[in-house]
């Protein structure tokens, strides 16, 4: 019958077709012009120490050649959120300043948060950034680098409420988002049946705001865009627990570990990472 | 009603937004046909060896013929029970971070999970058409002289198509909604467009009313041109 040969054509095709949305690995970046300035501009002093960069720099390999694939969570603001069609904040621009570093273009996947972690493992990413605070569970499936960022757990309820208090949220139900830190912490001092568990902060906002839960539990910088952007929300004085964030990246792969460590401190020294963290958050408070 | 058009143009004019709901419209429209491509291929070919097995007469059973068929009916039973019994969700996560770790393509990932979900009940789908189909067709067709294949493709198939066509639309339809769950992979299809759009403007209601009338407008595109269809294939029982 002539129509099953034309739908199997059109189907093989159509295979085809989805093979080829595999695109091809993206030519390779000649880093060796770009090190010879650094090198050149770098005092004597440090001219060992490129030396070192650049060794590394040959050894570490990435999941796409020549690109550093970021996974994020972008409901993050302000360290990661959607602009237009982009995904900025401060972790997306230091991710863009470290690829620069290492020579690679900077590619950014959006994925849920409690996936960022899989996704390095199963090598579908370089390295996670996303706000993501090192801890020992965390730390048996990934290595991180050095801290680029403190954060602090806040405690966000609408304006009439009466938790003033971390005290004050036990036997309410707090919302949070889905294996982050806040999750971790409130369900380790308040007990599973009090914690609701929301895919992204913002779910959990709304979920705050329209009733359905007493408190958020969140990081204090999204917190603060949140409490912005809604109507009848505070964040309480207190801080609940005080972190660190970090990058995380696969287990076997410390070659990139070391390589991405190198370009934050880098950047650390320059002032790239505080130009970068007060760009996005207002010293006001 | 102000209150309804600032929203309006927060949430779809402002930096471009609808381009999200455009986007991703696009992507699952590619998921969804491709898997369908996909699944029907699968589930006919799944279909007809279950359906040659439990039509074989005794005899047939016994001889090398037989075994092979037993033997393909044994992996298509796997597969079907398989694909069934676990939800769809899982399948691609299981897909996106174990089977296919090195793929590049989302789009590809999510075709093939949903061609290969899909496939299997498509493949049950035909199997209940097959066997709807009398088994004087097939007597008729094979004391005509038409072989197994010639009876299959010319005969029985045609009227076991227009017999599934309902159950079929009804699978496209199940399979357009399904994609939804792709934003599990990060795969910026509709739903996941909308999903963005609630995160950078925290406004529930439009976005997911918005994403809400997009499907409901292409399942009754789909259903529109399944009734045209099926009328066509009525035709012939008019004579």
């Amino acid at each position: 019958m002539k129509k099953m040969i034309v739908m199997l054509l059109t189907a093989s095709m159509l295979m085809a077709l989805a093979g080829c949305g595999s695109s091809a690995p993206a030519a390779a970046p000649a880093p060796a012009a770009e090190e010879k300035k650094e090198e050149a501009a770098a005092p004597a002093a440090e001219a060992k120490e490129a030396d070192d960069d650049e060794d590394d720099d040959a050894d570490f390999t990435t999941v796409t050649d020549g690109v550093l694939t970021m996974a994020t969570n972008a409901y993050f603001p302000p360290y990661e959120y959607y602009e237009g069609g982009n995904i900025v904040g401060i972790d997306a621009d230091i991710a863009a300043a470290i690829a620069e570093k290492l020579g690679l273009e900077l590619h950014i996947e959006d994925m849920e948060f409690d996936s960022i972690i899989t996704a390095v493992q199963a090598g579908k990413a370089d390295m996670g950034l996303a706000g993501m605070t090192v801890t020992e569970e965390r730390k048996q499936n990934v290595n991180f680098s050095e801290s680029y960022a403190t954060g602090v757990q806040v405690v966000i309820v609408t304006e009439d409420s009466d938790i003033q208090s971390i005290d004050d949220l036990a036997d309410k139900q707090i919302g949070v988002q889905l294996a982050t830190t806040g999750d971790i912490y409130c369900t380790d001092d308040f007990g599973e049946d009090h914690v609701e568990q929301f895919n992204k902060g913002n779910d959990a906002v709304m979920a705050l705001k329209t009733g359905k839960v007493d408190a958020v539990v969140i990081d204090n910088e999204p917190a603060k865009s949140y409490v912005a952007a809604t109507d009848g929300l505070k964040i309480l004085d207190t801080e609940y627990v005080v972190e660190e964030y970090a990058a995380a990246i696969n287990k076997d792969n410390t070659a990139l570990l070391d390589a991405i460590d190198d370009a934050l401190e880098d950047l650390k020294e320059d002032g790239t990472l505080d130009a970068i963290i007060s760009k996005y958050i207002s010293t006001e408070k | 009603m102000s209150n309804f058009r600032e929203k309006f143009i927060q949430d779809f004019i402002t930096d471009n937004r609808w381009h999200f709901i455009v986007d991703g419209l696009l992507v699952t429209l590619r998921v969804t046909a491709m898997a369908l491509v996909i699944g029907v291929v699968i589930g006919m070919v799944v279909g007809i060896i279950r359906c040659a097995h439990d039509q074989q007469t005794k005899n047939e059973r016994r001889g090398l013929r037989g075994f092979v068929i037993n033997l393909l009916n044994l992996v298509c039973k796997i597969y079907v029970t398989i694909i069934r019994g676990t939800p769809s969700l899982v399948q691609l996560l299981i897909m996106y971070f174990i089977i296919l770790v090195s793929a590049k393509s989302k789009v590809m990932v999510a075709t093939l999970t949903f061609g290969i979900n899909s496939g299997a009940y498509v493949a049950e789908i035909f199997r209940g058409g097959i066997m709807a189909v009398d088994k004087g067709q097939m007597e008729a067709g094979r004391s005509l002289g038409l072989n197994y294949v010639q009876t299959m493709y010319r005969i029985v198939l045609p009227q076991a198509f227009k017999a599934t066509l309902p159950a079929l639309i009804n699978e496209l339809i199940t399979l357009l909604k399904e994609t939804s769950i792709c934003g599990y992979i990060g795969l910026n299809e509709l739903t996941r467009g909308g999903d963005i759009i609630r995160g950078t403007t925290f406004d529930a209601f439009l976005p997911l009313f918005g994403v809400a009338i997009i499907y409901l407008a292409l399942v009754l595109i789909i259903s529109s041109l399944a009734s045209i269809m099926e009328r066509r294939l009525r035709a012939s029982d008019i004579r």
